[in-house]
């Protein structure tokens, strides 16, 4: 009877080995020792019925069950086949109870043989119609578990293609900045860009007086050797007080040329950040001039009034006078890009202003740029000042200029940017520098 | 033979003066000079008819060459025609293109070839 004991162990072993074919990991880790498990438990039966009593073999059976059972339950492992080991309880019961009973009781046992056996097969019979309603259960549990393998591997399908998201959209971050940064110095070189040709024509008038000055110059001293000669001395001396003052005009004029140059480089330059005192109506009327120039270089045919009311007796302001160059820059191409823009559409009856006014009000230092031309809408008006936006035609505008300048005046220089206009009459650029 | 100088240079004027010293000390040639293109049509109103010959800048402040030549073209347009020559720093097509269709006579380029603009003037008192 111990026949049937060890019979249920080999099923309950190969049961498990069934149900764990579906699970790799598992199926890996125990595969070895399941097999081994099947192993000896034949060879112990084998062995013991031929060497050992029945009683022996009873004991051995119904503790090996027992063993198996309670090993079920305990590894985590096979926690999932738990519910195996209930229809194992009765036969281990059965089995040890006879196997104690044969021990202490003999007589008893034999004279109740039959009943023993019988209760013994009864438990064996147990274990499958237990085993019938849980094959369902285990049905549902493996396709359960198929399930829960899919969903798994769905979880780890999405996972890893929100890591490669994630790490695009970074890629993708970085690049922006990168771009980001990029893009501040092409509105730096645009802004240059835009200043050369007005530097080419500033540069060009005072080189012309340099070469017409001393070309006139040589043949005045040649008029002077001949005054010279006839004895006219008086002619001589009046010829050479010209050619003093021509030579005075040269130099004038070589120092004008040499300051446009000097500005060009300090607007160049790149990372001069240090603040110094700067005399704020020369650095405008310098970049007026400049942006005025510029634009004319590229459209020929504009023209515009420039009235500049420059305060007297302003304090020098502690800046960091290329950025304000900039600033400067950006609005009076603005202010001629608007006016241009009115008179396009409005032809020659329209008379281009630019005024440009500087003051000094309690500790600030007030510059304005006033245009009358096209004037902004009331509906753009708050996003101006935003990164990007432009109302220029695509590759016209890189819409950096007033964002940067807000960020120049701002945090640069703790000042303020203030805007008023009325759309088809007027545009105020008000730039508040504090005097320090 | 007058000449007005039209440009908002002011150093222009000696230059003139200086270059043309010879002629103005033969009374050939006599000068007068304007700052912008407003104040050459304010000295145009009276005498319009003394002047031979106008030398305009284009790219001055406030009124342009261009707009200059075109008023003496429509406010003087009795004959004898003043000759108007244009100046300017850029040698473009544009703005040539633009005098010559408002009636300039001529278009000279800066730094002015002062020789070949007394060959003009040769050419213009035969």
């Amino acid at each position: 009877m111990f026949f049937f004991t060890y019979l249920a162990i080999v099923l309950l072993i190969r049961r498990i080995q069934k149900e764990i074919a579906f699970l790799p990991d598992i199926k890996l880790k125990w595969n070895n020792t399941l097999r081994s498990a099947i192993g000896g438990c034949i060879g112990a039966f084998i062995v013991l019925t031929i060497y050992s009593s029945d009683v022996v073999n009873s004991f051995i059976s119904g503790l090996l069950l027992l063993g198996a059972v309670y090993y079920l339950r305990e590894e985590e492992d096979f926690k999932r086949f738990q519910f195996l080991a209930k229809a194992h309880y009765p036969l281990i019961i059965t089995t040890l109870l006879s196997a104690v009973t044969e021990l202490v009781a003999s007589k008893f046992y034999h004279k109740y043989d039959d009943s023993f056996q019988l209760a013994n097969l009864a438990a064996f019979a147990w274990i499958f119609v237990l085993r019938g309603y849980s094959k369902k259960q285990m049905d549902e549990l493996r396709v359960a578990s198929i399930r829960n393998n899919e969903l798994d591997m769905m979880v780890a399908e999405r996972t890893a293609e929100l890591t490669k998201q994630k790490n695009e959209l970074q890629q993708t971050v970085k690049l922006l900045k990168e771009t980001q940064a990029q893009l501040i110095q092409q509105e730096k070189l645009a802004s240059l860009g835009e200043l050369t040709a007005g530097i080419a024509h500033e540069i060009q008038n005072p080189l012309n007086f340099v070469n017409n000055f001393s070309e006139v110059s040589v043949e005045l001293i040649d008029e002077m050797g001949e005054e010279l000669q006839k004895g006219d001395m008086e002619e001589a001396m009046a010829i050479a007080a010209d050619i003093k003052q021509n030579l005075e005009k040269i130099r004038h004029h070589g120092k004008r040329a040499d300051g446009i140059v000097k500005g060009m480089l300090q607007h160049s330059r790149a990372n001069n950040n240090i603040k110094e005192p700067t005399d704020i109506n020369k650095l405008a009327d310098e970049y007026l001039r400049l942006s005025y120039h510029g634009l004319r270089a590229k459209d020929k045919t504009f023209n515009a009034e420039l009235i500049t009311d420059f305060g007297q007796g302003l304090p020098m302001v502690n800046i960091i006078s290329q950025d304000v160059g900039r600033v400067l820059l950006n609005l009076f191409t603005n202010a001629f890009y608007a006016v241009q823009q009115k008179q396009k559409s409005l032809g020659g009856s329209f008379r281009p202003e630019l005024k440009l006014t500087t003051s000094v009000s309690g500790k600030n230092l007030i510059i304005k740029v006033w245009d009358n031309g096209i004037g902004i809408p009331d509906a753009v008006k708050d996003k101006i000042l935003q990164p990007f936006f432009t109302t220029k035609p695509t590759g016209e505008g890189t819409g950096l200029g007033l964002s940067l300048s807000y960020d120049i005046i701002a945090k640069g220089h703790g000042g303020k940017l203030e805007i008023d206009s009325k759309e088809g009459e007027y545009t105020l650029f008000t730039v508040i520098l504090p005097v320090a | 033979m007058k000449i007005l100088v039209v440009d908002d240079e002011e150093d222009v004027q000696s230059l003139f003066l200086q270059q043309f010293r010879k002629e103005i000390r033969n009374h050939e040639v006599e000068f007068d000079f304007a700052l912008s293109g407003e104040k050459a049509l304010d000295y145009l109103k009276d005498k319009h008819s003394e002047v031979v010959l106008i030398l305009s800048d284009i790219n001055m402040p406030g009124m342009s060459g261009i707009e200059l030549l075109s008023r003496i073209r429509h406010d003087y347009d009795a004959p004898p025609p003043i000759v108007v020559m244009m100046i300017t720093a850029y040698d473009d097509e544009e703005n040539k293109r633009q005098a010559m269709e408002n009636g300039a006579n001529n278009y000279l380029t800066k730094p002015l070839d002062f020789k070949l603009l007394k060959e003009n003037l040769k050419n213009l008192r035969t």
